[in-house]
């Protein structure tokens, strides 16, 4: 089961610490904005990637585990 | 009003119309509308199909959606059904998207107002496959003479099994996104919602829900009436069928053409009459679109596969030849300017980026533009696409990225102060000429 990160782009309002908990996955843009560079959660980033997801403070950051929700 | 009949004879039932028009037969040159006995007339009556036969028979069609997506219709309605067997209040409604935004497109303004019928026809029998409790028509604000002649036509069919109503939406370029088009039908601003899920999942009333263009819906119409072989009869394999192209630009008689897949661009262009003058590239697919060098576009046929192998595709059916004597960075970059404004504001990508990518493309039409600050254009572009929740920015990245390479030439002769532009080329923010056929 894999497990990928995706940003809900309305509630963004780029706080950016998800770029700060997660830079091996998130960076900014110019704007402060998050860009997924890769959507993939490694198991080795999964408590971190819990983490900026809690840590967000407009809850934008997601993650979905594989097979749900995606059409 | 005076009687007039389509001069148009009538084939039968079945097998159908032997070539083209398919979806225009019957229409008026005046483009008056064809009322609910002259639209059987030319089509036959409406044929009463046993559950899940029409979904069948536009699976085997092959037909795509023809909004701009280009997802399998057949593929659609069977994942909906199965939505709406599984959920317990079953699916809520089909919904037809004419809220035509898209400032280069004509056609579902054509086909409300000349061709109602065929419309509400493949509506209904969508609604009857996938078991929808009402048919919501949604067309755009400005769309008055759509809205009334609906109305009309809602009228003069009587009654159906499933009720049918016309709602307005707002004319906004995003207003028309589906998510959006869901949402405002909810009681919501018509803003693109956060997806999946989709309506198909999660639609109008928090239901399944069907939501296809209007054409889309025509193309059923007839399928059901006719056969998914005969639907097949023209076009090629990968893309069968007949589609509906606004074509404007440097063309003697712009308007909307129903042409066959396959047909080659140059025939396309004739059948609008044919070039007014000498055209420097074709924007394929309107403003989410491609720009294509004449050259190697009057080489290629309207079909899936050719464009993409230059990067195109035909998108909600939209062709625009920009005259030689236009500047194509100077009409890019007043597309790239309307596009950014018409940004719903909800996503920050998509509102800092396609501002910051409008003013970079400005620059570099004024001549202004560094090196440095065309390089971060390209990285902007490159880095705004997938980013918004609807595939706003996305449109505007392929559309701003193919204006970079086609007019290159034209971005080093701007650089030295020189730009070739004597005549407007592209309509922006307008819709384009009337319709014909």
């Amino acid at each position: 089961m894999s497990t990928r990160l995706r940003v809900n782009p309305i509630a963004c309002e780029g706080h950016g610490l998800c770029a700060e908990l997660l830079p091996e996955l998130i960076r900014l843009d110019d704007w402060g904005y998050p860009i997924i560079e890769e959507a993939e959660v490694p198991d080795e980033l999964l408590d971190l990637a819990y983490r900026a997801v809690d840590t967000c403070p407009t809850l934008a950051l997601v993650l979905d585990e594989d097979n749900l929700d995606r059409g | 009003m005076t009687e007039s009949r389509p001069r148009v004879a009538r084939t039968g039932s079945r097998p159908g119309h032997a070539g083209l028009p398919r979806l225009l037969a019957g229409l008026h040159s005046s483009g008056q509308v064809l009322s609910a006995l002259d639209h059987e007339r030319v089509h036959g009556p409406l044929p009463a199909l046993r559950g899940g036969e029409l979904i069948e028979m536009v699976q085997r069609s092959g037909l795509r959606g023809r909004g701009g997506a280009d997802f399998p219709v057949g593929r659609k309605l069977r994942t909906v059904a199965a939505m709406g067997g599984s959920s317990r209040g079953g699916v809520s409604a089909v919904v037809v998207n004419g809220s035509e935004t898209e400032p280069a497109s004509s056609k579902d303004r054509l086909l409300f107002t000349a061709l109602p019928h065929l419309v509400l026809d493949g509506a209904l029998l969508a609604a009857y496959a996938v078991g929808a409790r009402e048919v919501i028509v949604n067309v755009n604000e400005s769309a008055e003479g759509s809205l009334r002649v609906l109305e009309g036509a809602i009228a003069d069919r009587g009654d159906s099994r499933v009720p049918i109503r016309v709602v307005t939406g707002p004319d906004g370029y995003v207003a028309g996104e589906e998510s959006a088009v869901i949402h405002r039908l909810n009681g919501g601003r018509p803003l693109p919602t956060f997806v999946p899920p989709r309506p198909f999942q999660r639609g109008y009333r928090g239901r399944p829900t069907l939501i296809n263009n209007a054409e889309t819906l025509a193309q059923i119409a007839l399928i059901a009436r006719f056969g998914d072989q005969w639907f097949r009869e023209l076009g090629t394999s990968a893309d069968p069928g007949s589609v509906l192209v606004t074509i404007s630009g440097a063309v003697a008689t712009p308007g909307v053409y129903e042409l066959e897949f396959g047909t080659p661009i140059q025939d396309l262009l004739a059948a609008a009459g044919g070039l007014t003058e000498r055209v420097q590239a074709l924007l394929i697919g309107g403003y989410f679109g491609t720009w294509v060098e004449y050259s190697r576009a009057a080489q290629v046929r309207l079909a899936r596969t050719d464009l993409r192998a230059m990067g195109a595709t035909l998108g909600s059916g939209v062709v625009i030849a920009l005259r030689a004597s236009a500047c194509g960075l100077t009409e890019s970059a007043r597309v790239v300017r309307y596009l950014a404004g018409e940004s719903s504001g909800q996503c920050g990508p998509c509102v800092h980026g396609l501002a910051g990518i409008s003013a970079l493309f400005d620059a570099l039409a004024g001549g202004t533009a560094s090196e440095r600050e065309r390089l971060t254009l390209e990285r902007w572009i490159a880095e705004v696409r997938g980013r918004g929740a609807c595939h706003h920015p996305d449109g505007v990245a392929r559309f701003a990225q193919s204006a970079l390479q086609i007019f290159e030439e034209d971005v080093q002769e701007h650089r030295l102060g020189r730009c070739m532009a004597r005549r407007v080329g592209v309509p922006v923010g307008a819709p384009s000429g009337s319709s014909a056929s």
